[in-house]
């Protein structure tokens, strides 16, 4: 077992504003054309994420850090970055605990 | 701007994140397409574990759909609204196209789980899977030790599901490790759930044995007691706390001790269908052991949307309107929707009838006193499942 998937260094990512998130390998979201609406697909289940839950996701590329994810949406929603930092920050940390967002330096090729 | 919730299910409501669990509604007057698909591509198996979920009459090699037969059928699914497949079996890397079947479903969209004993894999041939875009892997392991995990799978594959589960996260690929519980092995379960971790997979699935085909072949030799179920309970809410962020648990309890029934399938033809090796489309993978049962195929002329919404082996127990007394009145009946036919077809004779794992089954109190019976009593020695109808294992005391 290599090192960088240790399950420690691999499970416990502490999303912070310099993080760079990106989904992990297993976790994919798409558009389907039947229930006419974004799905994340993941191991053994389908979640249905909101309007704002899949623009997260989807800025959520391996270039771009928490930052910038913020900077856009703060803009985007002309809201608080504050407000919007602790929301984006919040779901981000959930689906890093399930495993679905890694950082994107330890992402597997 | 909080992230909110559009589609909640009442099981899994953990809404922080902007995120639920898709499922399909409850209303029972319409069936959309199930989100996810099993696909048994083969009953073969070099295992021959006495609890598995296979018929007990298993499909040959010869009877099993072709190639090009399994693609159009996974073309048919991605076009209806199917997302996710699990290629499952017997033994599914058996199959010598199962790349290009996965690469098929990759191209289609389509989210492919690889439900495996791994015995068969080796690295590269893992490696050729993942590059078919292979999205998860499941490995079953019998117990945390070889001598015990061989002895229930009949086979000495145990250090090689070790080596395959490595290999899954060298390529990156999720892992969940498949844990089946029964008499002979709760014992091992802390060891399983250490192993999980150690192994570095994403979740566990402990699952108690259900007792149908070769399960309930071997029900004598597998039911645990009820003193080992509660301890088994108590580990795996202990170990989902400890392990938050680590590994994900989920937990089957086997119902023969329950007061209440599962819901089973998430209802009969509610939220799922798997398709056999030869093409029958099932409301469930034990549903052929009802044999008042006719099931279509997709070699017949219908289509799979067409059989999931008109076959009658769909439309049967389909809602409530099915159901007897004491399901017709009874206020959990679109809870659990009477439980599960497989079960009271089993052990009352008739698939309607209640499933006597509901306390309010006149049989409920029966099918207590035999797990309570066979868990004291019963023999240790499996039946091995084969081709054969299966082959009692040797007695322990004489080897």
């Amino acid at each position: 077992m290599s090192t960088a998937t240790a399950p420690a260094a691999r499970r416990r990512l502490i999303v912070a504003e310099d993080s760079i998130p990106t989904l992990a390998r297993g976790t994919r979201l798409r558009y389907d054309e039947t229930r006419q609406r974004w799905v994340l697909l993941v191991p053994e289940r389908v979640m249905a994420p909101d309007e704002i839950a899949v623009e997260i996701l989807q800025l959520c590329d391996g270039q771009r850090s928490v930052a910038a994810i913020i900077d856009q949406l703060a803009a985007a929603y002309a809201a608080p970055r504050e407000e919007i930092g602790a929301d984006v920050i919040a779901m981000l940390q959930d689906l890093a605990g399930s495993g679905f967002v890694v950082e994107a330096r330890r992402a597997t090729p | 701007m909080s992230p909110t919730l559009l589609d909640t299910s009442p099981v899994f409501a953990d809404p922080t994140d902007g995120l639920a669990i898709l499922e399909n509604k409850s209303a029972a007057e319409t069936y959309g397409i199930p989100l996810a698909v099993l696909l048994e591509l083969t009953h073969r198996c070099p295992l021959q574990c006495g609890y598995c979920s296979n018929p007990v009459e298993m499909e040959r090699a010869g009877n099993e759909l072709s190639t090009d037969e399994w693609k159009q059928v996974l073309t048919e699914l991605a076009e209806i609204g199917v997302l996710q497949v699990h290629f499952s079996g017997g033994e599914p890397t058996v199959r010598k196209d199962l790349a290009e079947l996965i690469r098929h479903a990759t191209e289609l969209g389509l989210y492919s789980n690889l439900i495996t004993s791994a015995v068969l894999l080796s690295r590269d041939k893992l490696a050729a899977l993942a590059d078919a875009g292979l999205c998860h892997i499941q490995i079953s392991f019998q117990g945390n030790e070889p001598e015990l995990a061989n002895r229930i799978a009949g086979f000495k594959g145990h250090s090689k599901k070790l080596e395959a589960a490595g290999w899954a996260r060298e390529l990156g690929l999720p892992l969940t490790v498949n844990a089946v519980m029964h008499r002979q092995n709760l014992h091992q379960l802390p060891g399983m759930i250490d192993m999980a971790v150690a192994l570095d997979a994403d979740r566990i699935e402990v699952a108690n044995v259900q007792y149908y085909g070769w399960a309930l072949k071997n029900r004598a030799a597998l039911m645990p007691t009820i003193a080992q179920i509660d301890d088994a309970t108590r580990i795996v809410e202990e170990a989902s706390e400890r392990l938050k962020g680590i590994l994900d648990i989920d937990y089957v309890v086997p119902d023969y001790y329950a007061d209440r029934p599962k819901k089973c399938m998430g209802g009969w033809g509610r939220q799922f269908f798997n398709i056999t090796p030869s093409g029958k489309v099932l409301p469930c993978h034990a549903a052929e052991t009802i044999t008042e049962l006719d099931f279509e195929s997709v070699r017949s002329n219908h289509s799979i949307a067409w059989i999931w919404q008109n076959s009658d082996a769909f439309n049967r127990y389909r809602g409530t309107g099915w159901m007897p007394e004491p399901c017709q009145s009874c206020a959990f009946k679109e809870q659990d929707f009477g439980g599960c036919r497989c079960q009271a077809f089993a052990l009352t004779g008739s698939a309607a009838n209640t499933d006597p794992a509901c306390s309010l089954s006149p049989r409920h109190h029966e099918i207590f006193r035999t797990a309570e019976a066979e868990s004291a009593t019963g023999t240790n020695r499996y039946i091995y499942r084969n081709f054969a109808g299966g082959t009692l294992e040797p007695d322990q005391q004489e080897l």
